[in-house]
């Protein structure tokens, strides 16, 4: 079997079968329920650290602080 | 380190002396002549410090700001350049007497057409990419940019590639690739400065505070991943001589024609859309001061736009050598693409939920809105005229000149405008921008010149189309190709003049950051005091 044979058929069968596993398993990923608390809180992220940066990592406490602008929508 | 640093300037500074004596064409010779002046500039300013006592490192605990500054002068003062250029081709096309013969061959349509196209894709989308990027992966990351000095050597070397390329192009350097067409040792300078851009940002997220990396990065990442593998992989050439311009493809007919659109497709889909889809994702929620509509569509949309755009290049190539299978997979995909971009226009557009008021309040919110609707237009009418039975009538008139202005000053332009505005203020350490009516004329100016424009195309094109294929009763062509370009006349004076609209609105945008930069100052400590003032 040739090169371009080959690569043609790996192709068209695992490494198609690979991408849309992966594309699948990232949409079920992102609309997982046990994910719920992530994807807000990640969604509240440019509106935190917006003055100088933190000073030390373990100063994350004030990072759940609620913030004046911005309500998460429901 | 200097040392380093100093012999290797002074070897490049010697061979580009060479290379200015040596040249085998004027182009080459006048970038050589230009990298040399560059190179023994720096030379003896490396010289000057070498040896002295270090300047104090800045300090780690504020964000570096100054680089996006100067990105925020050079987007606004290359879109001014790119939009000038621009309508000064327009004009060239409906008053061929603009092709001055004085100024023979440099400033005929041919040199100063991919002038407009690069000026405003990669000096004007380029620099706005590179300091919105640089703004949105430091807040979100909530840490300084990696790589101290490394971000002003992206920022000055990208500007250095905008130059050669230009000046390139004037002097008649070109590779006749449609939007890659500087000469291989500008494409290597170009990938050595991206490789740095691609360290700077990769290396501060990886240094970042947060735990999640923010959508908006992931955008800009695959933006700046993609477009280095594209760059590289279409420029494969070989220099005829070291001493001269003059490059030879390493693909040839059918293959060389696929890399270039696989290339040129992707340069839409990476450069002008995943890059300014992360502008999206991070400006509007700040400017209408609330998260996204959906974080879950977000990573949706990501996925699926970075898993469809690279296969749509083919729908370039359709009635050509290119096989219909592939030509026909293009098209699929591109048509499959119309969903995850509806999908990232509407989480842009609902994330104004509940805050729709901000549109008759805030003439920035209206311009991102009005991107938004160009960007759901732009990519539902790239579909359709990817089908092949469209294409036989779009393809080669100006209908694909419009469709790609509609989604560049539409989309690009509009979004672009929009962060200019957000950014301005805050980096100079202003409440908001000088003018705030000066933001609403700037809209309704560009606004205008797009729909003039956009309008005028498809009438345009769209008859020219159907002017190429009509026949009479006997099967012969009816039209001769002389009278597409005289009835197209009106049409084109009617795009010049929406250009007109949307450069002088740009105009008004440059006065009015410049009068905000002229009241403030540089905002170098960001404490957080002084922002809660400046993000009101």
């Amino acid at each position: 079997m040739d090169t371009y044979t080959f690569m043609r058929q790996l192709a068209d069968s695992w490494i198609l079968l690979a991408m849309f596993g992966f594309f699948a398993s990232a949409a079920i990923w992102a609309f997982l329920p046990s994910q719920r608390r992530a994807r807000e809180d990640a969604s509240m992220i440019p509106f935190r650290n917006d003055s100088a940066p933190k000073a030390s990592p373990d100063a994350r406490a004030d990072q759940d602080a609620p913030n004046p602008k911005g309500q998460p929508h429901d | 380190m200097n040392y380093v640093k100093l012999t290797l300037l002074g070897c490049v500074t010697l061979i580009a002396a060479l290379g200015a004596n040596w040249a085998h064409d004027l182009s080459y010779q006048v970038h050589a002549f230009l990298i040399m002046l560059v190179s023994a500039y720096l030379f003896l300013q490396v010289l000057r410090q070498t040896d002295e006592v270090a300047s104090p490192a800045a300090p780690m605990d504020e964000y570096s700001d100054g680089v996006i500054r100067a990105g925020v002068i050079a987007t606004a003062f290359w879109g001014i350049a790119g939009f000038l250029v621009g309508t000064f081709i327009a004009f060239q096309l409906a008053f061929p007497v603009l092709n001055f013969e004085w100024a023979q061959p440099f400033a005929n349509f041919g040199r100063l057409r991919p002038l407009h196209t690069s000026a405003v894709i990669f000096a004007f989308g380029g620099n706005a990419l590179i300091c919105t990027s640089f703004y949105v992966v430091q807040r979100t990351s909530g840490v300084r940019l990696w790589g101290g000095k490394t971000a002003w050597f992206v920022f000055w070397g990208y500007q250095l590639f905008i130059v050669l390329a230009a000046t390139g192009y004037l002097l008649g350097s070109t590779q006749s690739k449609e939007y890659a067409e500087p000469e291989w040792y500008v494409d290597i300078w170009l990938t050595i400065v991206w490789l740095a851009y691609l360290a700077v940002f990769l290396g501060t997220i990886v240094r970042r505070r947060e735990k999640h990396i923010y959508v908006a990065n992931w955008f800009y990442l695959a933006f700046i991943i993609t477009v280095a593998m594209l760059h590289v992989v279409n420029n494969l050439s070989i220099p005829v001589s070291f001493w001269g311009s003059k490059s030879v493809q390493v693909f040839a007919g059918v293959q060389d024609a696929m890399t270039q659109w696989w290339y040129g497709h992707n340069a839409v889909g990476f450069f002008l859309t995943a890059g300014f889809l992360g502008m999206m994702y991070y400006f509007v929620p700040k400017q209408a001061e609330r998260p996204v509509y959906s974080y879950k569509l977000s990573i949706i949309h990501f996925w699926a736009l970075i898993f469809l755009y690279i296969w749509a290049g083919p729908h370039h190539l359709h009635y050509t050598a290119l096989p219909d299978w592939a030509a026909t997979l293009g098209m699929v995909f591109s048509i499959v693409l119309w969903m995850p971009s509806w999908g990232g226009m509407i989480n842009g557009l609902m994330t104004l939920q509940g805050a729709w008021d901000k549109l008759r309040t805030d003439p920035i919110m209206r311009m991102f809105v009005l991107s938004l609707g160009f960007y759901g237009m732009s990519t539902f009418e790239g579909p359709m005229m990817s089908i092949r039975a469209v294409n036989s009538l779009s393809h080669y008139t100006d209908w694909t000149i419009g469709h790609v202005h509609s989604g560049a000053l539409g989309w690009n332009g509009m979004i672009t405008f929009a962060c200019l505005y957000f950014l301005t203020p805050r980096l100079w350490g202003q409440k908001e921008m000088h003018s705030m009516r000066a933001i609403s004329w700037h809209f309704w100016l560009a606004t205008l010149g797009i729909v003039l424009y956009a309008s005028s195309m498809w009438v345009s094109g769209i008859m020219e189309g159907l002017m190429w294929r009509e026949v009479d009763d006997q099967g012969f062509l009816v039209n001769a190709f002389a009278d597409t370009v005289s009835a197209k006349f009106p049409m084109y004076v009617v795009r010049g003049l929406g250009g007109v609209m949307f450069l002088s609105g740009a105009l008004i945008m440059v006065w009015n950051i410049w009068m905000t930069i002229r009241a403030g100052k540089p905002v170098t400590t960001a404490t957080p005091a002084r922002y809660a003032v400046a993000a009101e």
